[in-house]
């Protein structure tokens, strides 16, 4: 579970960058070409967090069918875990690309897509974590709520964890969590959060790549 | 009186009227219909044959030295009118009866059987169903529960009631009993010396056992399953747990075992297997973990506060999430020699103890206990991540809370 929610992203992030900033000179070419500017990028937008997903699922699902996973009754658990994994690939390849594309110089764009994956990663939780204990005198369920929603990497483990029967370690809380995520609702709510995220950064991606001048 | 005559001949000749010692046949088409026809005419020592059939009685008192035997479970059916078998005399024993529908009432706490201040009885192969208590032991000593089976319907825990209660009972012994769906499996109450062996308890709303100020008891080899908590024992000195099994005690509120104001116990060869909560320790001090298994638990011993002198000695704590979990800087409990599956230690001498010292507490665990809601952020990075960073360098969990000789291999 930890390699989907953790390295993922990165794979991600630093395939979008270095992918973009590799073919930089082939998309000035092919900007030339009558092509459609769009197309063009959510072309290569698309290329890569295409195969890397399917690289994901593939990679994951083989294994598991061989070990038997249609007999077992995991096998929702085990889409979900997919489905975020596809999710989280997606999302973090079209932020790595607007960071390439904002940013002219190979090396800064590097390190800010490793930032920005530090930064959901581990930073995230960490400022979480000490907003929960600053405020712990506060009712803190909402607002734990809500910080999970807005990380697309909590939100995912979340989601994985409350599938897991060890929700029940998660105790008053969880409870909480549970009834949120638990019930459809939540799940169709998470699922379009995970979906906005991955929407958000393709749209700006087309908006920015529209005006652009190279 | 001529009838009485005419009756009592009657008994005569069917029964031979052998002295003593004779038997009363019970059966809805004999001459003695019910229970307490039969009991009103036995003598003491008698033995009243209970044949199968239905019998709606409610209020049974058993006044006087006899054995109930029942053929083939006989019903009887007390029709939710009140309380069905009372024992009020010593030496009285109750064998191979289907008691249903018990009444329930809040002021008198209506039970299946109950023994009233009686010593040397025996409760044995009854099946009791649809009950409010089953069997409640009041002031009786030298008794014994053996081989019974009571299937409750409990649904909420403030109208529903034991299994097995007793209360100011000693030396009993309560043996291969089956409870389950009542409110406490079993229970007891200012009861010493009582010992509660190979019973199962499983699917009860409140505790599978449960002792309260209950001294100098034994309890092994019994199965706890799927209660709201395995066992409860509060308030309590000298109680020896020995090979008991804690198993699927799941749920946010949920233990395996919980002890709280307890001293000088013995826990050995128990195993706890997928608890919320292994052990939840509270106020209990001079105990001795011994040879016992945690498997698979979210927390394998959770430790609130005012123990101390206990000692954890040679027990495997197998794929927790949380091994131990302390909510003070203090300790005086002593881990040594145990099995941690999460030992990342080596043993260069071959000697199967590992040569760096294990501390069982993490700091994810410790921030939990200081802010419950932080376990939202259970298994992400960065808690593994401060994780190990305490275990290298320890600030907050307490300095001397360590095994320094775990193992290397499981004990067995």
């Amino acid at each position: 579970m930890n390699i989907i929610i953790v390295l993922v992203p990165l794979i991600g992030t630093i395939f979008g960058v270095m992918y973009y900033y590799n073919s930089k000179e082939f998309i000035e070419l092919l900007l030339a070409q009558p092509i459609k500017r769009s197309s063009i990028f959510l072309g290569q937008y698309l290329g890569v967090a295409g195969s890397l997903t399917l690289s994901l699922v593939l990679g994951l699902g083989i294994p598991f069918l061989l070990y038997g996973l249609f007999k077992s009754d995991a096998i929702f658990d085990f889409a979900l875990l997919l489905v975020t994994g596809a999710f989280l690939t997606m999302i973090f390849t079209a932020l790595s690309f607007n960071i390439a594309l904002s940013n002219e110089n190979k090396i800064k764009g590097f390190g800010y897509a490793v930032l920005l994956w530090l930064f959901l990663a581990v930073i995230y939780d960490g400022l979480f974590l000490m907003s929960l204990i600053i405020f712990k005198e506060y009712p803190l369920d909402t607002f734990s709520l809500a910080a999970t929603m807005f990380n697309p990497i909590d939100l995912s483990r979340t989601l994985i964890l409350l599938k897991l029967d060890i929700s029940a370690l998660l105790g008053y809380t969880g409870a909480i969590f549970k009834q949120f995520f638990g019930t459809n609702q939540g799940l169709i709510i998470s699922m379009l959060m995970l979906l906005l995220w991955t929407v958000l950064p393709i749209w700006r991606l087309v908006f920015i790549s529209k005006k652009k001048d190279f | 009186m001529k009838h009485f005559l005419f009756f009592l001949s009657l008994v005569n000749v069917i029964f031979g009227f052998s002295q003593q010692d004779k038997t009363i046949t019970i059966c809805p088409d004999c001459n003695v219909k019910t229970v307490r026809e039969g009991i009103k005419m036995a003598s003491d020592f008698d033995t009243l044959l209970i044949k199968k059939g239905t019998y709606k009685e409610f209020n049974i008192l058993i006044d006087k030295p006899l054995t109930l035997l029942g053929e083939d479970f006989p019903v009887i059916d007390g029709e939710d009118k009140g309380e069905i078998i009372r024992i009020a005399s010593d030496n009285v024993t109750v064998d191979g009866l289907f008691i249903i529908n018990v009444g329930t009432s809040y002021t008198s706490d209506y039970a299946a059987i109950r023994v009233v201040k009686s010593e040397n009885y025996l409760i044995q192969n009854v099946v009791l169903e649809k009950l409010f208590f089953g069997i409640y032991l009041e002031k009786s000593n030298n008794g014994k529960v053996y081989h019974n089976k009571i299937i409750g319907d409990a649904q909420d825990e403030y109208n529903s009631g034991n299994g097995i209660q007793l209360w100011y009972s000693h030396n009993v012994e309560v043996d291969r009993n089956i409870i389950q769906g009542v409110r406490d499996g079993i229970y007891l109450e200012f009861s010493d010396h009582v010992t509660i062996n190979n019973n199962t308890s499983a699917n009860n709303l409140r505790y599978g056992l449960h002792f309260m100020f209950s001294n100098d008891d034994v309890y092994t080899n019994n199965v706890f399953e799927n209660n709201g908590a395995g066992v409860a024992v509060m308030f309590s000195k000298r109680i020896k747990m020995i090979g008991n099994t804690f198993h699927k005690n799941w749920g946010t509120a949920a233990f395996g075992m919980l002890l709280k104001e307890i001293n000088d116990a013995e826990i050995s060869g128990n195993t706890f297997e997928e608890n919320t909560i292994g052990i939840n320790i509270e106020g209990s001090n001079r105990i001795e973990y011994k040879n016992n298994d945690f498997i698979k638990n979210g927390w394998a011993v959770k430790v609130l506060g005012a123990c101390y002198t206990n000692t954890f000695t040679k027990n495997n704590f197998l794929y927790n999430s949380f091994d131990i979990s302390y909510n003070g800087k203090l300790n005086d409990n002593v881990f040594n020699q145990n099995y941690w599956s999460d030992y990342t230690g080596y043993d260069l001498d071959k000697n199967g103890v590992g040569d760096v010292p294990y501390r069982p507490v993490k700091l994810f665990s410790y921030i939990v206990n200081q802010t419950p809601e932080t376990i939202v952020l259970l298994r992400s990075l960065f808690m593994d991540i401060i994780d190990f960073s305490e275990k290298v360098s320890p600030v907050f969990t307490p300095d001397n809370l360590l095994d320094a000789n775990p193992l290397m291999k499981k004990s067995l």
